[in-house]
């Protein structure tokens, strides 16, 4: 029995380490759609995040810098979303899509001298994974949570942070009521346009780190869109978590639950003393076949209180009041 | 202090004007890139035209970009006509090719005016069947269509590579797929594929579907509102679905049309992302039918340009792929100020 225990700890540590850059794309895209801007261009910040931050903890050795710079980068692709969508009043889907498009355009740009390089040895030091003595022996959830890359407690701190913020600070409800309705908001004094830039741009922040993680600690390298759906993921987990910055932690799960689990059946399955294999590729369109799934399964219970800001999609206008 | 107001009405040939010139400034604004990069603009844009036009040989493969980029976009102007934002033409297009790649490889000794038209058939059938998914799924249960035709792209794609390195792995040697015969290959017609023709004739079909028939009226009355569509008496649901279906065969058989007439063969790169550029080249073109043609020009020479300045001037592809959004950036921006102007306030005893 403790075998399987130590089993399910492994494939729990392994669960986190996988959702971990999703989660913060997740959380991102969060904040981004809680003012009322749809979120398509996380996939573009998280590659600006994981070429940006690659390059700047290859060259410099800082960690602390390099996730800065991570987050920095995926913060300049929401700012031109921002000025585009909130100023210029540009279509939503469009700019997300085109940011996207840029996003790995530029990101490719800023990796061409870092691609397939190694980082030194001080920021796998910081970044990589650090055991917690005593709470990494908790059984079951002791290593998911305590023999980790610090990315992963900061991602579920981050999650906590932003639910505490939205549900019980004034600045948070007050970024709720532009997403649901800005002209109230307009209406009681509340800088609709200041507050959509603000949570757009920490938004991006987010995905960007999500990005250093993928290519710093996870991966290790960069290479061209090097994560490869992950921000499409992290939008449709938006749906999946009902803008709730907790289910988000669930949703990130579960996607890397799903990962890990294909992982593991690359390897063949024994099942009543057969083995079971299964071709790899096939076993690749899992997370996005789950992904439609989930999508399918959130959108079918529809229920009231699971519905998106009020206001998601489209721009605010003062003069068309 | 300043307000915006809303211009009143806008005429057709400033809106192409001022879309021409934020092409221009965006092109500027690239060479500003070029150059932080350290690189020459000029000649990065001279190694541009060259590479997509210098020659008999590279203005065919600025062809084979664009022919397809042409047919994809018309089916994804259908579908955006009624605000249905599907992505999903990458994927379709990879499903269309696979099932005129199954034809290709199992009835090949079928005569070439049979098997051609029965490869287009499949083309359009799995495109369709493909789009059919997300239009089913957003018409019972309402779900984002955005993200499921984009999760579709990412399991298509991985079909196809599943196929290259599995059931249909050519015996011995690397892992890809068989190349097509003779005869399940497009012929040419002036030196290009014959797609080009496909090309012309769908946009004729498409630009005549969506301006002079009740469907594509209804089309559009849906996309500006449901309410509406479903006030004037059209069954949203019905509509939404016919016109999908055909917005993925569309994009299914620009499959056909590039593996059999370009790639001559199934691979996972065959669709190099064109149905991902399908969506800026929709988009730029105002969904109009004729428009496609030319910003599927424009993408398709960027985009033989830069496969060009990969290995003349060492520039990566990603360039392109920046500046193709960099373009839809201005594009964007500049319709905020072909809608409205902004005025000093009337400062009548200091109002707010």
């Amino acid at each position: 029995m403790s075998a399987f225990l130590i089993s399910v700890a492994l494939f729990l540590q392994v669960t986190a380490s996988l959702g971990t850059h999703v989660l913060l794309g997740t959380l991102g895209g969060i904040l981004t759609e809680r003012v009322g801007n749809t979120c398509l261009g996380i996939e573009g910040m998280m590659l600006l995040g994981a070429s940006t931050g690659f390059l700047v903890a290859y060259n410099t050795g800082n960690a602390l810098l390099a996730v800065l710079a991570a987050g920095a980068a995926g913060a300049a692709g929401a700012l031109i979303y921002a000025i585009i969508t909130v100023s210029l009043r540009g279509n939503q889907v469009v700019t997300g899509l085109a940011l996207t498009t840029f996003g790995s355009g530029a990101a490719g740009l800023i990796g061409m001298s870092i691609s397939g390089k190694s980082l030194p040895e001080s920021i796998n030091n910081v970044l990589g994974i650090h055991t917690i003595p005593v709470l990494s022996d908790i059984p079951v959830i002791g290593k998911m949570l305590f023999e980790q890359s610090p990315f992963v407690l900061g991602a579920i701190f981050c999650a906590i942070i932003i639910y505490i913020y939205l549900t019980k600070t004034n600045t948070g409800l007050n970024a709720r009521v532009v997403g649901e309705s800005p002209a109230a908001a307009d209406a009681s004094g509340i800088n609709v346009t200041l507050h959509k830039y603000i949570h757009t741009i920490l938004g991006g922040f987010l995905c960007g780190v999500g990005g250093g993680y993928y290519s710093m600690v996870y991966v290790g390298r960069w290479q061209i869109d090097l994560t490869a759906g992950a921000g499409w993921i992290s939008v449709a987990l938006i749906i999946f978590a009902m803008w709730n910055p907790l289910r988000a932690i669930l949703g990130a799960y579960l996607f890397g639950a799903v990962r890990g689990l294909t992982f593991k059946l690359q390897g063949g399955l024994v099942l009543f003393g057969h083995t079971i294999t299964f071709s790899a590729q096939l076993l690749d369109m899992a997370p996005y076949i789950v992904t439609v799934l989930v999508l399918l399964f959130i959108t079918m219970r529809n229920k009231r209180e699971y519905q998106a800001p009020a206001a998601l999609g489209s721009p605010y206008f003062r003069e068309n009041r | 202090m300043f307000r915006i107001i809303k211009k009143p009405e806008l005429s057709p040939g400033r809106a192409v004007l001022s879309q021409i010139l934020a092409i221009l400034v965006s092109l500027c604004a690239a060479a500003i890139i070029v150059l932080i990069l350290g690189y020459n603009p000029i000649e990065f844009y001279a190694n541009l035209v060259k590479g997509a036009l210098g020659s008999a040989y590279r203005v065919r493969a600025t062809f084979n970009k664009a022919i397809p980029l042409v047919i994809l976009s018309l089916g994804t102007l259908i579908a955006f006509k009624m605000k249905f934002w599907n992505i999903g033409a990458e994927g379709q297009m990879c499903m269309g090719a696979f099932g005129a790649a199954y034809f290709a490889l199992n009835f090949s000794h079928l005569p070439a005016y049979v098997l051609l038209p029965l490869m287009a058939l499949a083309g359009l059938v799995c495109g369709g069947i493909w789009a059919l998914i997300p239009a089913l799924l957003k018409v019972k249960f309402g779900t984002s269509e955005t993200l499921v035709t984009l999760m579709l792209n990412y399991v298509a794609l991985r079909w196809i590579t599943y196929l290259q390195y599995g059931p249909w792995r050519e015996v011995g040697g690397m892992p890809k797929i068989a190349t097509f015969e003779a005869n399940a290959v497009l012929p040419s017609v002036f030196g290009i594929h014959i797609g080009w023709i496909i090309a012309l004739v769908l946009t004729v079909f498409v630009y005549i579907l969506m301006t002079r028939t009740k469907f594509g009226y209804e089309i559009s009355v849906l996309g500006e509102s449901q309410a509406t569509a479903r006030y004037a008496g059209i069954n949203v649901n019905k509509t939404i679905v016919i016109a999908i279906l055909l917005s993925g065969a569309l994009c299914g058989l620009a499959g056909m049309v590039q593996s059999s007439a370009v790639e001559k063969t199934l691979t996972e790169q065959f669709t190099g992302g064109l149905g991902f550029t399908a969506v800026i080249t929709t988009y730029l073109a105002r969904l109009s039918a004729p428009a496609i043609i030319v910003t599927s020009f424009l993408f398709a020479i960027l985009l033989a340009g830069g496969s060009f300045l990969e290995t003349s001037m060492r520039i990566p592809i990603s360039m392109i792929y920046a500046m193709q959004a960099v373009i839809i950036f201005f594009v964007l921006g500049s319709e905020f100020f072909l809608n409205y102007k902004i005025v000093p306030r009337a400062g009548k005893g200091g109002a707010k």
